[in-house]
Parts: structure tokens; sequence; C-alpha cells
């Protein structure tokens, strides 16, 4: 087991409220995290439990309604609007469950949307063979299937050479097999760009990929496991 | 960002017909607004330079008779800087093989210097010799007329006595821009002319040697204007002045004004209208784009895009569509304008035309359409702007329906799923089917505005010509003449009816306001001039007091009661208080009226007459015309048949461009909404339209559910179109209203339904090219894709 050191994230009692008319939504109750550099974290819990909530705190994309979030001794929390965007744009890669690509875009476009407003980026064909995708790079996302969109998703979160990936139910969408390649990818892309990553997934199977699995249940952490030993995605039983 | 504008240009081409149907809105109300302001800037900008050039005077004045010694008395008036003493004679011409009776004017010129005011522009051949007596120059728009050219040679009747003069030039006048005889409302070239000749010969052929009868003056600046007149008028009122008037009373410049303000109206009116149904459609669009990329923007977001660079992103699109429209709409008006500039060349006689597009009209067009762009796509660029990427990435919330009215109260047995269908999309967003509603019902009251004069112009030439002016011939006299002069008209061949008339030059006032117009005193009970109460009835002339044009009572804000000061500007010059006894509606021209013997009265003279109307024999028309020519008195004739021409062909032209223009415009309009309506309902829909043909409907009941809610929402807006078209059409009427004419608002039941068809035929051009997309709708991608 590879022994993470640097702390990435700091999370002290979040808390999320969504008020929805009268009653209020919590969505999170008060959650206490650490998240390491270089780290592969599996977000796990049922549908409704907070895990979407608590990954777009983490990536800028929404602000807690209490509680500290510390990132590289930065705190996000008191952020505004414009310094998330800059934080978004410097620091995390988005991977989403229904891949989110633009449709009016090709593969290398999709990608290089993101590579022109980076500062280090890698080359878009370079992201996109990095996911095995070179030789689709001009096609639209309607001419791709799921796993492939999925891909291509997932080049154009790492291409900025992101410090943090962050992935919700990447493979949702996805048969198994499929599922299995976008995982691989992902898995390639933590261990070779030693990007802290954090991947949401209500299947269980999956966790067995993980350094840590944080298990999360009515907006709370229900308890982490940490894998002794990871998994490559293909040994993986679903 | 060179994605994202990638991005940009791939949407926009795939809304290209959406973006080309909003970007032709856009090119009409640019091209009008290009049309009419570079016209209005040329024609402005023409008429400066010609009255700078030619030394276009700032005070006019007639009179009966001064000796020539007065003209240096009138030169040390303070602020006169240029006098030039005149005379001016009324003449009848022959031409030959023209039957009808031609009346003119002859003005004379300086025989061996240069005028020093309304200096001649000659087109054609030289001045005239100052030692030669028969020569003349004519105006260019009465040569062309009669096909004259120097070396040709005209009969004219000067005072009396029958002269053979030749023609040794055309020309043109500052003076006489706008070319018509006095008392007429559109100009007849053929029937009137105006002619030069030198001084000497002229007060030969006059009687007015050693004397003048008409100065006109250059003033040092427009300050003076007051004063200069009231010294002139007191100057010459022992010398029968007729009172002294500055450009704005100058029957040319006057036209001119009133013209200029006419298309300034439109200049605005117009491309607002347009502009309007461009930004609603602009922002029904955007708007509908950024709800349908709510995912889009919020990934956009995600990866660190700020909310400026998507809102701009958006922006950028808004501004290449109208763009596009803004530079065709330049190119496309300013080619409109100069043909519209050269139909009003055929009005004003203008030496030369300065047309061109200017720096300012080209900015202001640009930054005006694209500002109203961007404040009229505010909320949707602001939608999109404050969109939270947590937000977006949660699918928009299901549309909440809810039972119709009609299921509410419980008709929903007699409606198909279909209907059902089409009521609760209606009913679900109310504001937006509002919406779409207005915008066809715009489409379809602009459509109204371009068609509804030409009914309406039928409808004042019916009221002027067949209920007010109803005689055959008007004759003028020289100057007031005795009562007994009818006898001798009543003599001549064909004359049935003699009905006599009384004008005198005056000057109204009431409080602040005052107008310079004419009173005319007319016999009660007369058959041939009437004079008409606010519902068209002929109305009976009071034996007291005065009547006014409705136009001239509203300008001048008197009412039936008010005492209003009268100035006599002939004669030895009376102030008299009169009592307004009422109102007369007129649509053409403004005048003051009064009971022939009352007016006679209040001028403190004799039974005077001024001229008469006439019945005639149609038979015997041509040997009239020739006794008319030989009597010396008679100063004008006009035909009221020739009259009503004149009008239809001034109108046609102008109306025939304007309805051709307004009509195609219109059905862009029309056309713009209906498309845009339905391609928004289609992508709105079309997921839900696959999953039905996907169910097992057919693509004609999936087009019935699409197409039925547009048709019926185009069937409610009709109506409302209708209301909204009588708004612009009154709208138009009250703001083109002028001392010249006024158009009553009248719409033809022929206009609503021309509107109502044009409105139609697009929703069913609209309805056939969409339902060629929902054929080809694409089932599996449709579902493919999540919403
Ligand atoms: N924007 C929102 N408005 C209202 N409620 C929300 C919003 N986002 C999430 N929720 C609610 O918060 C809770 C947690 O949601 P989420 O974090 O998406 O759960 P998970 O991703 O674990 O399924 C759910 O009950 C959800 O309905
Ligand atoms: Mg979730």
């Amino acid at each position: 087991m590879t022994a993470f050191h640097d702390r990435v994230f700091l999370a002290q009692g979040l808390t999320k409220i969504y008020p929805m008319g009268e009653i209020q939504v919590q969505a999170l109750r008060g959650v206490d995290l650490e998240l390491f550099a270089g780290e592969f974290v599996v977000l796990l819990g049922p549908s409704g439990s907070g895990k979407s909530t608590l990954l777009n705190i983490l990536g800028g994309l929404d602000s807690p309604s209490s509680g500290a979030m510390q990132y590289g001794g930065r705190n996000l929390s008191v952020y505004d609007d414009a310094e998330l965007t800059r934080y978004r744009r410097e620091h995390v890669g988005f991977v989403f469950q229904f891949y989110n690509l633009i449709p009016s875009l090709t593969a290398r476009e999709n990608v290089a949307l993101v590579t022109e407003i980076a500062r280090n980026p890698l080359a878009p064909e370079e992201a996109l063979d990095l996911v095995g995708l070179a030789d689709r790079m001009d096609h639209f996302p309607a001419q791709l299937s799921g796993g492939e969109q999925q891909r291509v998703a997932i080049a154009r979160a790492v291409a900025k050479r992101p410090e943090v990936l962050l992935c919700d139910e990447p493979t949702g969408a996805l048969d198994v097999q499929t599922g299995i390649r976008v995982l691989t990818v992902i898995e390639r892309v933590n261990r070779e760009l030693g990007t802290t990553t954090v991947v949401i997934t209500h299947n269980a199977a999956i966790a067995a990929m993980a350094d840590r699995v944080i298990h999360l249940s009515n907006g709370l952490i229900a308890h982490i496991d940490r894998n002794a030993q990871r998994q490559a995605p293909h040994e993986i039983v679903w | 960002m060179r994605s994202l504008d990638r991005k940009l240009w791939r949407e926009l081409w795939q809304m290209k017909s959406q973006a080309i149907a909003i970007a032709l809105v856009i090119v009409c109300g640019v091209a009008i607004h290009i049309m009419f302001g570079a016209t209005l800037e040329a024609l402005r900008q023409t008429q400066a330079r010609y009255y700078q050039d030619y030394r276009f005077a700032d005070v006019f004045v007639s009179m009966k008779r001064a000796p020539e010694s007065l003209r240096a008395r009138i030169a040390t008036i303070p602020g006169v800087v240029e006098t030039e003493t005149r005379v001016v004679a009324p003449i009848n011409l022959e031409v030959a093989g023209f039957p009808e009776p031609i009346t003119g004017r002859l003005i004379s010129i300086p025989d061996n210097r240069e005028s020093r005011l309304n200096r001649l522009y000659l087109r054609q051949g030289r001045l005239v010799a100052a030692d030669r007596d028969d020569e003349v120059i004519v105006s260019e728009a009465f040569a062309g007329a009669h096909h004259l050219t120097p070396g040709a040679r005209l009969r004219v009747v000067i005072n009396g006595r029958r002269q053979t003069l030749t023609i040794v030039g055309t020309a043109l006048s500052p003076e006489y821009i706008n070319q018509m005889r006095p008392g007429s409302l559109f100009p007849d070239y053929q029937r009137y002319g105006v002619l030069w000749m030198g001084r000497r010969a002229l007060g030969v052929a006059y009687g007015m040697e050693g004397a003048f009868n008409d100065v006109v003056l250059g003033l040092a600046s427009d300050h003076a204007v007051p004063e200069v007149i009231d010294a002139l008028d007191r100057l010459l009122t022992p010398y029968g002045g007729l009172g002294a008037y500055d450009r704005e009373d100058q029957a040319s410049h006057r036209f001119l004004s009133e013209e200029f303000n006419q298309i300034t109206l439109s200049a605005t009116l117009f491309p607002a209208l347009f502009l309007g149904v461009a930004v609603f459609l602009l922002n029904v669009v955007v708007n509908r784009l950024v709800g349908m990329q709510r995912e889009q923007i919020g990934t956009l977001k995600a990866f660190g895009y700020g909310n400026v660079a998507v809102a701009l992103h958006y922006l950028k699109l808004v501004l290449a569509i109208v763009l596009a429209g803004v530079v065709a709409g330049i190119f496309t008006g300013a080619w409109l304008g100069q043909s519209l500039a050269e139909l009003y060349m055929t009005f004003f006689r203008f030496p030369f035309l300065d047309y061109r597009l200017t720096w300012p009209l080209v900015l202001g067009a640009t930054l005006f359409n694209a500002g109203a762009a961007v404040i009229g796509t505010a909320v949707a660029l602001r939608a999109a702007f404050a969109l939270r990427p947590a937000e977006a990435m949660r699918p928009e919330p299901p549309a909440r329906y809810r039972a119709t009215m009609i299921e509410r109260l419980g008709l929903q047995r007699f409606l198909s799923p279909p209907n059902r269908m089409i009521l609760r999309h209606i009913e679900r967003r109310p504001l937006k089917s509002l919406l779409t509603m207005l915008g066809i019902a715009l489409a379809c009251g602009i459509t109204m505005v371009g068609r509804f004069q030409e009914a309406t112009i039928e409808h004042m030439l019916d009221v002027h010509y067949k209920l007010s002016q109803r005689e055959d011939l008007a004759v003028t006299f020289v100057e007031a003449t005795a009562w007994q002069a009818i006898s001798s008209l009543m003599g001549l061949p064909g004359v049935e009816r003699v009905e006599v008339f009384r004008t005198v030059p005056v000057r109204l006032r009431f409080q602040q306001r005052s107008h310079r117009t004419i009173l005319k005193g007319i016999p009660a009970g007369g058959d041939l001039q009437r004079l008409l109460d606010a519902g068209l009835r002929p109305l009976a002339l009071p034996a007291e007091g005065v009547l006014l044009t409705d136009y001239l009572g509203q300008m001048l804000g008197v009412r039936a009661g008010d005492r209003l000061l009268i100035e006599v500007l002939e004669g030895n010059r009376p102030v008299r208080e009169v009592a307004v006894a009422g109102l007369v509606k007129e649509y053409l021209g403004v005048a003051g009226y009064m009971e022939l013997a009352g007016l006679n009265r209040l001028l403190r003279e004799g039974p005077a007459i001024s001229g008469a109307y006439l019945a005639v024999d149609d038979r015997v028309r041509p040997a009239l015309y020739r006794r008319l020519e030989e009597i010396p008195r008679i100063a004008g004739t006009a035909i009221r048949e020739q009259e009503i021409r004149n009008f239809h062909r001034t109108m046609e032209q102008t109306m025939l461009f304007f309805t051709f223009i307004a009509t195609i415009f219109a059905i862009i309009i029309a056309f713009g909404v209906i498309y845009n309506s339905a391609r928004i309902a289609l992508t709105e829909q079309g997921r839900e339209l696959a999953s039905l043909r996907v169910l097992g409907f057919t693509r004609a009941e999936i087009a019935y559910i699409l197409l039925g809610e547009l048709g019926l929402l185009v069937l409610l807006a009709i109506p409302f179109g209708f209301l909204i078209g009588q708004g612009i059409c009154a709208l138009f009427v009250q703001g083109a209203r002028s001392e010249l004419y006024r158009i009553p608002l009248i719409i033809h039941p022929s206009t609503y339904a021309f509107a109502a068809t044009v409105v139609l035929v697009s929703a069913l051009v609209s309805g056939l090219l969409i339902r060629r997309k929902l054929d080809r709708l694409d089932l599996i991608a449709v579902l493919k894709t999540r919403d």
C-alpha cells in the first residue's frame, strides 16, 4: 500500500441545506473528511445520500451551508463565484454520469475547449490518446458510443493536468464491459499522472479499485474502509 | 476561446433557418431606417447646399405696385443685407397641341447682372439677352412636361395681351423646388408653369416700368425676421402690400418641411416596429437556447469558464445574427433609398442630389439595433450568466401540467387526446403562448399599416371632391373684383352655374399661437363648395363668425366660441376680433371660412370677389377654355377632374412604392415570427413527439399535435393583430398629419382581409416546412440523448 502524506482537502463540519419551499432538504449533515495527494477514493452510498453534493462542494461547483472546506491550505468555503471559477479552471477535472459533451463540437474540440483555458495542458490529441481514442478525434458526440463519449469526457477532464479528478457515477450509464474500460482509463490517469481521484458510485464492487472507500449515508460519513491492495478494474467482479 | 467560437458557428449553422428569419426581420427594419434616413439626409443636404449656393431669400412680399425708388428705403431696414425687387405677373400660356388652360407665373430677372437672391440654375440654353423683349426661360419641370427645348416658341397672355416668346433656356430656382399652382395640393407641371423674363421687357409687358410688385430680401441673421417683416409691412401698406412672410410661410419651403417631417416619422416609426419584432424573436430564441443548453452551460462553468465568458458566448450569437441583418439591411436600405430619393426628385425640383450614405447614419443604425438586441435578450443572457453549475447539472424539473380550463368545466369528453395535449401545452406556459400570439399579432398589425392608406386615400378624395369641392372649374381673378363679374362668367359658353368666393391672406392669432393662411368668404347655401361637419354632413354657414378647418383649429388651440384675432394681410390691413363659430372637417389643406357678405364687411369693402366656381357643360369645354384665356382678369383656372388626376398620380407613385415595400416586409415579419415559433415548438416537443411515434402514432397525428397548437395560436392572434394594426395605423395617422393633408383613420375591410391572409399563408408555409422536418424526425437519436 502506498502511503499518502500530502493532504489536499480538509473538510470540517460540512453541511448543505437546500430550501425547497416550506421544507428544507438536508443533503449534508456535518461531514469531516481528508483527501491526500495521489489518492484514489471511492464515494459509496445509496441514492440521495449526498454524494453528488459533497463532490460538487469539493469541486467548487457549490458552496457548503456551513463548515470549512480547505484545499491546499486555502479556505474554499469563503470563495466568491469568480474565485471558485478560477479554482475549477486551474485545479479540478470533472467527469459526469451523462458525459456532458458539447454536441456541436468534435471529440478533439471538446478537449480543446478546456486546454485552451488551462495553464499547462496536454495537447488534446495526447489526452485522447491516453483514453484510447486517437482514431476517433474528429467524431462528434452523436457519432460515438456511450463509453467512447465518457472516455472523451475523461480526456477532457484530465487534459489540463488537474490536481483532482472528480467523477460522478462515470459508469452509471454504461454496460459492464464499457464501464470497465472507462474505469481502467480513470485508474491509469490516477496512476500515471498522480491525480487525486474521487469516484462516486453505488456499485460496491468498484470500491475494490480504491485506496480508500468512504461510505455516505443520509448526509453523513458512515465509515471509511482502507483497501490493503487496490484491484485492477478488470479483476473486479460486478 | 476558439473552440467556444467553433461551437457558436456550428450552432448558428444548425439554426440557420431561424437565424435567417430573424436576420431578415432586422434587414427590413434597418433597410427602412437607412432608406428614409439616407433619403432625408440627402434631401436636407441638397436643400441646404442649393439654398446657400443659389441664395434663397429670407423674406418675401408682394404688393400692388411700388416705385423703384422705394428699393433704397427697403434696403435700409436694419438686418437687411440683400434686396431684389421684381415684377411677377400671372399669365396664361398656350402650348401647341395642348388644349387645356395652362396658367403660370412670369418672374423678372435683372437685365445686366446676376440676381442677388433666388438665382437660377440654368439647365439648358442661356439667360435672356438684355436688349430682347421676346425671350423667356422656362422651368425645367414645365419644359419637361411639354417637351420644350431652347428655340421653341410659346404663346403667352400677359395682362390680357397675347405675346409670342422664344425659349432660350430651361432653369430651376430654389424658390420653386416644389412647383405648384397656389391653392393646389399636388404638382401639375403641364398646367402650371414658372417662367423668367428680363426685368425691362416684363416691366413693359405688364405695365410695371420703373416699378415693382414683388421684393425678396436676404437677412444677416434669422433673429431679425419679425422686425424686418413689421418694418416692411409698414413701409408697403400704402403700396398695396400683401403681407411679408419668411421662409416658414414660403410655399415651396413649407411643403418641403412638411414632407421632411413625414419622412422623419416613417424613418422612426417603422424601423422601431421591425426592431421590436426582431428583438422579440431573438429573446424567444436565445431564451430557448439557454434553456436547452443548461447542462452545456453547467459543464463549461464546471471546467472553469466564467459567467461573463459564457454570457458573452451567447451574446456573440445574438450579435452575429443582428450584425448580419444590419449589414444586409444597410445595403438594401442604401439601394432602396436611391430609388426613393429619385422618386422624391420628381416632386422636388433640385438641380442635383447629394445622395450618399453617411457614417453617422450607418453607425447609428448599427448601434441602435445591436443595442436593442442586447437589451432585448438581456434576460435570457442573464439566465446564462447566473446559472449555477451544480444546479445546471440537475435535469430541469419536469414540466407541471394540470387540468385545463376545459377539463375543469368537464368538457374533456368532447376532446380527443391530441386536442387535450394541445390545450395543455398552451395552458402550461400561458406567458409563452401569449408572447407567441403577440408576435403574430404584431406581424398582422404591421401588414395592415402598409395597406390601409390605399383605401383611405380613396375616401379622402371622395370626401374632398365629391362632398365638398363639387365644381367643374375654378377661376381666380388677378385681384379682388366687383361682384358684377359674375354676369360675364354666366355669359360664357356652357356655364351652368356660378358660385363666387372671396379669398384674402390673413394671419390668425389665438393666445400665443398664430398661423398664416387664407380666409375664404363663400355665399350661404352654395352647392359647388360645401363645408362639412365632423359627421361629413353639409354644414349651414353661420351669418356671424368664422369657421376653421378642424386641423387649423387644433393647431391654434381654439374651440367654438373662442374669439380669434384676424390680421388681414392685404389692403389697409385691418385687424379684427371674430368669434369662432365652429370647425369643419377637411382632409386637404387648411383655411378659415366666413359668409361672403360678412367677409366683405370685415374687410370694409363692397361686394368684391376673388374668383368663382363653375359648373359647366362638358361638351363645350374647349370653347370655354379658349374664352377664359382671353379674359385678362383671370389669373388661373383649375379643372377639378385634373386635380383629382394629379392627386391620384402623385399618390400612386409614392403609394405603389410604399405598399410594395411594406407588403414584402410584412410578409417577412409574419413568416419570421410564425416560423420561429414553430421551430421552437419543434425543439421543445421533439422528444415527446418522437416518443409518440415510437408508440405508434402516425406522422400526421404528431404533426397535428405540434401544428395544431400553432394554428390555434395563429387564429387567436389575428383579431388581436387587428387591434394592434388599428393602433399602429392611428399612430401613423396622428404623426402624418400636416397642413397639406390629414389621412383619416379608416380601415377598409380589404385591409383586414389582406393582413389575415398574409398571416395565414405564412402560417401555412411555416407549417409545411416544419412538417417536412417532423417527417424526418430521427426517433433513435431523440431517444438516445437525455433531456
Ligand atoms: N439543487 C437541489 N435542490 C433541492 N434538493 C437537492 C438539490 N440537490 C440535491 N438535493 C437533494 O439533496 C439530497 C442529496 O442529493 P445528492 O447529493 O444528489 O445525492 P446522491 O448524489 O447521493 O444521490 C437529495 O435528497 C436531493 O434530492
Ligand atoms: Mg448523485
